[in-house]
């Protein structure tokens, strides 16, 4: 006897041809939408943590014609009050040629040598565990020298956090989308099988087919297609993947370990194919032993 | 076995193609099913393979009321039974050997007695040399027996057979219907409608009578005249 085919004969069907590629598309963007909503999350995190306990404080230039030894002055005794506050760790002025090294992408090179005003830039380090009060500190640096400014990232890192979280809703919702259309498409090529190979169904009803029976052939073929597109999907995610990692190489001191996944994320995106090919077979299931209830 | 009580029968909103039709068949019986054509010899076969529900009246089947089964129930009985269809219903992507196997897979028999069993039916219907054939390569004649094949195998009480004789000559005929003679003598609940009366006269049976949407018995005459002998002798 040859190899046994399947009873309903579905591996013939138009379906078998579109249905994974239309699963591999699908698993590939829920795969990168998942990674990215991972990667912007590590990335904040990551951010958070570098930036936790760091402020800066920078000194307003004074007024064009004040002495050098006045504007000295005026960072001095930021520094004073700053190095004498409970709760602040390290204190650390950047030299005019930091400042003028940061300051170079927007007002270009050699800014030290050009007698512009120049910010005094504070770094400070504070103590995490008993940090000073902020508000006192900015208010105590302000009356010292007028218009001076404490930055402790929080503004920015907490848009950052929004945005963040925005990319994350985004992405579980593209999760939900793709999924629930893939789903929706397992469903209607599930009816449309029934519906082609309704004469059959009924000789096996006639023979004494049970609807699980029947199920169990919509059931295996989707389990075979779930399995073929979303190893399809998957693989393309991984080169995906791979090759963002190629091209963002070169910069990635500059961004924080972008795209790089932990052995479980690498776990999970090898389990995507089994997860897909679950979900199909169920909803297979499902749908056959709905539409059948409804027949004859 | 089979028991009709006034039933009728429809297709859809249509007319009653049977209406009032009444009977008994007894386990271990065989009768002809007779009549013209579209005199309801096939609807009264599927209501027996409850591939349709009586409208009207009630039918039981080996003492279970067809009304309130299940889906798994009436899958259940249909195991017990056997058919041959009209136009064989075979699966044509299925080679010979998985058409005659398919009540056995559904029944969930292991598949080495499901092979052994195969092996020996094909060999009594005589294509065991078409195991693995498909349907479509095989001659009407064949694809019948294929047909007959799948429907014995299951070792059902009852068969029925829908007009088993009609693609075949006159000589397969006679061999076909002491192939089924051999499976009542088994145990087996023969039901075969034809519009073969040289046949239906051939063969000493009861024959089921279509006409206007109802059922006429009539006795096998030798049966006619053993309940004849029987009386004399009582």
């Amino acid at each position: 006897m040859r190899r046994r085919p399947a009873d309903v004969p579905l591996a013939k069907d138009v379906s078998d041809r579109f249905l994974p590629w239309l699963v591999a598309f699908m698993v590939y963007f829920v795969a990168l939408a998942a990674i990215s909503a991972t990667t912007m999350h590590k990335l904040v995190e990551r951010w958070d943590k570098g930036l936790s306990g760091q402020l800066t404080v920078e000194v307003p230039p004074p007024d064009p014609g004040v002495s050098e030894t006045e504007r000295r002055g005026r960072i001095d005794r930021v520094v004073q009050i700053l190095s004498r506050t409970i709760g602040v760790e390290k204190v650390a002025l950047y030299g005019d040629e930091e400042i003028a090294e940061l300051l170079e992408p927007w007002l270009g090179s050699g800014l030290a040598e050009q007698d512009l005003p120049l910010p005094g830039m504070i770094a400070v380090t504070v103590d995490t565990e008993a940090p000073p009060e902020l508000a006192v500190l900015a208010e105590q640096l302000d009356k010292a020298v007028p218009g001076t400014l404490l930055n402790d990232h929080k503004r920015w890192l907490g848009k950052l956090l929004d945005l963040a979280r925005s990319i994350q809703i985004f992405a579980g919702a593209i999760v939900l989308l793709v999924g629930s259309i893939a789903v929706m498409a397992v469903v209607f090529v599930t009816r449309t099988g029934l519906s082609v190979h309704r004469e059959v169904i009924e000789i096996l009803h006639l023979i004494g087919a049970r609807d699980p029976y029947i199920a169990r052939q919509f059931q295996r073929h989707a389990l075979g297609l779930g399995l073929r597109g979303g190893a399809i999907g998957s693989a393309l995610a991984l080169a995906t993947i791979l090759a963002t990692g190629q091209v963002l190489g070169p910069v990635e001191s500059a961004l924080p370990p972008v795209l790089s996944l932990s052995v479980a994320e690498w776990g999970l995106l090898a389990l995507l194919p089994f997860a897909t090919a679950v979900v199909a077979m169920v909803t297979a299931r499902l749908t056959v032993l709905g539409t059948l209830t409804r027949m004859p | 076995m089979v028991r009709f009580e006034d039933v009728a029968t429809n297709y859809g909103t249509g007319p009653d193609i049977l209406h009032a039709v009444s009977l008994h068949l007894s386990p271990g019986s065989f009768h002809f099913v007779a009549g013209p054509s579209g005199s309801g010899k096939s609807s009264l076969l599927r209501l027996m393979y409850l591939a349709n529900r009586p409208s009207n009246g009630r039918m039981t089947l080996f003492g279970r009321d067809v009304e309130g089964l299940t889906r798994d129930e009436r899958a259940m009985l249909r195991r017990r039974i056997g058919v041959v269809f009209q136009d064989f219903r075979l699966l044509k992507h299925l080679s010979v050997a998985e058409n005659v196997a398919l009540p056995l897979r559904i029944a969930g028999r292991r598949e080495d007695k499901v092979r052994e069993h195969v092996t020996e039916l094909l060999a009594w219907v005589g294509l065991g040399d078409h195991f693995d054939d498909l349907p479509a390569t095989l001659s009407g004649g064949q694809q019948q027996r294929v047909a007959i094949a799948r429907a014995v195998i299951g070792q059902p009480s009852l068969l029925l057979a829908d007009e088993p004789t009609g693609n075949v000559d006159d000589r397969i005929a006679v061999r076909l219907l002491y192939l089924f003679e051999e499976l009542n003598k088994l145990g087996t609940t023969v039901v075969i409608a034809t519009h073969n009366q040289a046949l239906v006269s051939r063969f000493s049976h009861t024959v089921l009578t279509l006409g206007g949407g109802t059922v006429r018995v009539e006795p096998a005459p030798d049966s006619k005249a053993r309940d004849a002998a029987e009386g004399s002798m009582a």
